[in-house]
């Protein structure tokens, strides 16, 4: 209960960050990714903020054994870069460019952006949704391995 | 750079360090957008309430803001329908290929020296640079 709580603030305060720093817009996202154009470096100090914050919030929440609501700390393990990484991290990029949406500003959005961003959205989970079926699609046709 | 906004981007910034903390402090948990967000559709669904919490306030904070500061946020988009469906349909997909987005890779990655997220960051920069710029040259504007 209370973990839910906490996701609902965080969210809140994760969208009003996204609010304030105007990243919900895409054209202030595209005066950053544009660098050819009338160059709005904006983008760069909102995640050089947020890395900062983020960084240091990390380090300090690391030195207890685990979170006040949860078990334990989740925390991705994979360290090693592959095709999938760099490809996914390409396209994302490529459709980040093309509109000036990433998921975070776009759900965010949902309710001020009108039918551009119910549409984009649409587009996203469909996408999300190919990429379930591609997965299993890889799961049948790749052989069983042996559990290491 | 006349458009150049400091001041409103450094809070910002704070602002969503902040939720990452929080949401990593309270329930050790990484806040990447693609993933919270892909998780309501595609996972178990006993992990699926504090999920679905973390969109609604996420959803609900530009209209909180509009609420207290009596005015709306710019939302200013291509009018291009194909090509929002197009970018949508890349988006979704390129994230979950490549296991996060400018939150989870762009902000938690980074922050805790992830390989795998300094590589994505480089890598989903220059593909988004590389295409709003070439974008403009042949879209016009």
């Amino acid at each position: 209960m209370k973990n839910n709580v906490s996701a609902l603030i965080a969210g809140l305060v994760f969208g009003l960050g996204l609010t304030i720093s105007e990243m919900i817009n895409p054209a202030k996202v595209l005066a950053f990714l544009d660098i050819f154009g009338d160059w709005d470096p904006s983008l760069a100090l909102v995640m050089g903020g947020a890395l900062a914050v983020t960084a240091l919030g990390y380090r300090l929440a690391w030195r207890q054994s685990k979170p006040f609501f949860a078990s334990r700390f989740n925390i991705p393990g994979n360290r090693k870069i592959d095709v999938r990484l760099a490809i996914g991290a390409i396209l994302f990029g490529i459709g980040w460019g093309l509109v000036g949406l990433c998921p975070g500003p776009a759900i965010s959005a949902l309710m001020i952006g009108g039918a551009p961003a119910f549409v984009f959205i649409f587009a996203m989970i469909t996408g999300m949704g190919v990429f379930e079926l591609f997965e299993r699609a890889e799961k049948l046709r790749r052989p069983k391995l042996p559990l290491a | 750079m006349e458009h150049f906004t400091p001041v409103s981007a450094l809070i910002g910034g704070v602002l969503i360090g902040v939720s990452a903390t929080m949401l990593m402090w309270l329930n050790g948990r990484i806040a990447g957008i693609s993933g919270v967000f892909s998780g309501v559709a595609f996972t178990e669904p006993g992990d699926r309430a504090w999920r679905i919490l973390f969109v609604v306030g996420l959803i609900a904070a530009p209209v909180f803001y509009s609420v207290i500061t009596r005015s709306t946020p710019a939302f200013d988009i291509t009018g291009n329908w194909p090509l929002i469906v197009i970018a949508g349909l890349l988006v979704g997909f390129g994230v979950r290929l490549g296991s996060g987005c400018t939150s989870g890779h762009g902000v938690c990655g980074l922050a805790r020296l992830s390989p795998r997220s300094m590589a994505s960051v480089g890598l989903f920069m220059i593909a988004g640079m590389a295409t709003a710029s070439a974008a403009r040259f042949l879209v016009g504007g």
